[in-house]
């Protein structure tokens, strides 16, 4: 707590709680009570968005990673292939590809319109999903890589030379050790995961930034909601960093 | 396949000449090069006097830059350029109506340049400061023994040897720049992304828009990284074992 209690730091913190409660008196937050129900929707569908495509972009991303430090070159060219498109593109671009133009190409194909898929295909969410999940998959793919290869190679030959068969090496040693070293890369990612979230609101998923924006149309106020916004998105990457701090802490490392 | 993605009766729809859209486009694709220029310029100049801050500044100056540093890379950067388009258009017009002078209306340009230089640079404030941290302590100790002043000390010892440190993180931030110019679409700026969803919705080919698109990105980001690669062997010229020039 000393370096909270420095004189300079104490008059900033003096001036920006002075800044937060200007902030509260003076600009308007009577709308605050009504759209509350939508904000906490709003903020439900973000975190449910945010968490359900890093599970999943993860998952995705250990093959790419594999792939590309020890896979045979017909594997490793595809992955690198997937991970430098992926990377090299917007992905508002990749979003509006997805939802505009595969989306308008579906209903072309009777088989698809009559498949169970369909009544998914029609909504939103699901091309939502499933271009932040790619992307994340193509960031982390790279990640994950580098990971791979910097797991030391005796304790890999180790693992063999006891017998071990390859899909257990792998799980009891290779993925852990390399999951270890791209924990803190790991954790950049999900924020940055979370600030590629809003971009679904321009394909009409209502997430915390749309209902902002919904905001922002009815009332015509300017800054409040965009303030909000920028809370909210503070709080969740406060939680973020926290959460992959605490998961650092319970891994032992050995500091030499 | 071709034929199943709709691509071969709406090629040529990209033309170049009127009746295609490729010349919208590629004009949306300058406009893009020239605010990723723009804002990696801006983010460039105030990341150098970040990072000097953050390394040499008092105690304010290090706690202002903190703040900045943290805030800008915990919001995201649509919701920043929100902020930022209608309070630095808010703050010139006051500042013209208090002079006196009629209100305007800022360029797109401009404003792209001016938001995503502010986003740009506190990334870019990290990444110098980190390439700063990497240059040896005794080379800088040598040239203030030499009695070199500040600037002097910047310009031919500490930014130099830093360079070749600083060049991986710069050119993702490159990428990062010609990427995040298609978040400007959402504010309605006709750079490429935007571009394309008009000539996507008018002429109801999404799929090949986009796709082409995406092609012209993906070798925006292939050029500059084989640019980048070229300048980063430069900056490690006369460095031993990374096979840089000189030999």
């Amino acid at each position: 707590m000393k370096a909270m209690t420095r004189p300079h730091r104490v008059v900033m913190i003096a001036i920006g709680a002075g800044i937060v409660l200007w902030c509260v008196f003076a600009l308007r937050w009577d709308w605050l009570p009504k759209y509350l129900p939508l904000i906490g929707q709003g903020i439900w569908r973000t975190l449910w968005i945010l968490a359900i495509t890093a599970a999943l972009g993860f998952f995705l991303s250990i093959p790419l990673g594999l792939a590309q430090a020890a896979g045979p070159w017909y594997l490793a060219a595809p992955a690198r292939v997937f991970c430098t498109v992926i990377r090299g593109t917007p992905l508002l671009l990749q979003l509006w590809l997805l939802y505009f133009g595969l989306g308008s190409l579906f209903p072309q194909f009777p088989w698809i319109r009559e498949s169970e898929l369909w009544p998914y295909l029609r909504q939103a969410w699901p091309y939502a999903v499933v271009a932040l999940t790619l992307s994340f998959a193509g960031y982390e793919g790279e990640v994950m890589r580098g990971a791979f290869k910097s797991v030391p190679r005796g304790q890999l030959e180790a693992a063999k030379a006891m017998g071990m068969p390859r899909f257990t090496i792998l799980r009891r040693i290779w993925l852990p050790q390399a999951v270890q070293r791209a924990l803190p890369t790991l954790g950049g990612e999900t924020v940055l995961q979370l600030k590629a979230t809003p971009l679904v609101a321009t394909i009409t998923v209502v997430d915390i930034y749309a209902v902002a924006s919904r905001v922002r149309q009815d009332t015509f106020i300017v800054y409040e909601p965009l303030l909000l916004l920028a809370v909210v998105y503070m709080a969740i990457t406060g939680v973020i960093v926290l959460a992959f701090r605490a998961l650092e802490g319970r891994l032992p490392t050995r500091v030499a | 396949m071709i034929g199943a993605l709709g691509l071969d009766s709406t090629l040529h729809l990209l033309a170049y000449s009127p009746p295609g859209w490729g010349a919208n486009l590629l004009r949306g694709l300058g406009n893009s090069v020239i605010i990723a220029l723009g804002a990696f310029g801006l983010g460039l100049v105030i990341g150098t006097l970040g990072a000097y801050g953050k390394l040499y500044g008092g105690p304010v100056t290090r706690d202002l830059l903190a703040v900045y540093t943290t805030v800008v890379r915990a919001v995201p950067e649509l919701v920043l350029i929100l902020i930022l388009y209608f309070a630095v258009t808010d703050v010139v017009n006051q500042l013209l109506v208090a002079w006196g002078q009629s209100r305007i209306q800022i360029s797109g340009v401009a404003a792209g340049i001016i938001v995503l230089g502010v986003v740009q640079g506190a990334y870019a404030t990290e990444v110098l400061r980190g390439a700063i941290l990497a240059v040896p302590a005794g080379q800088i100790e040598a040239a203030r023994a030499m009695g070199m002043p500040p600037v002097l000390l910047a310009r031919r010892i500490t930014l130099p040897a830093m360079l070749s440190f600083a060049i991986p993180g710069l050119a993702n931030l490159w990428l990062v720049a010609t990427k995040d110019t298609a978040l400007l679409a959402v504010v309605g700026f006709g750079e490429l992304t935007q571009e394309t969803r008009q000539a996507a919705g008018t002429t109801k080919a999404f799929f090949t828009f986009f796709l082409a698109a995406g092609m012209l990105y993906l070798s925006l980001s292939l050029v500059s990284g084989a640019i980048f690669g070229r300048i980063e062997r430069w900056a490690r010229r006369g460095q031993p074992g990374h096979g840089g020039g000189g030999r």
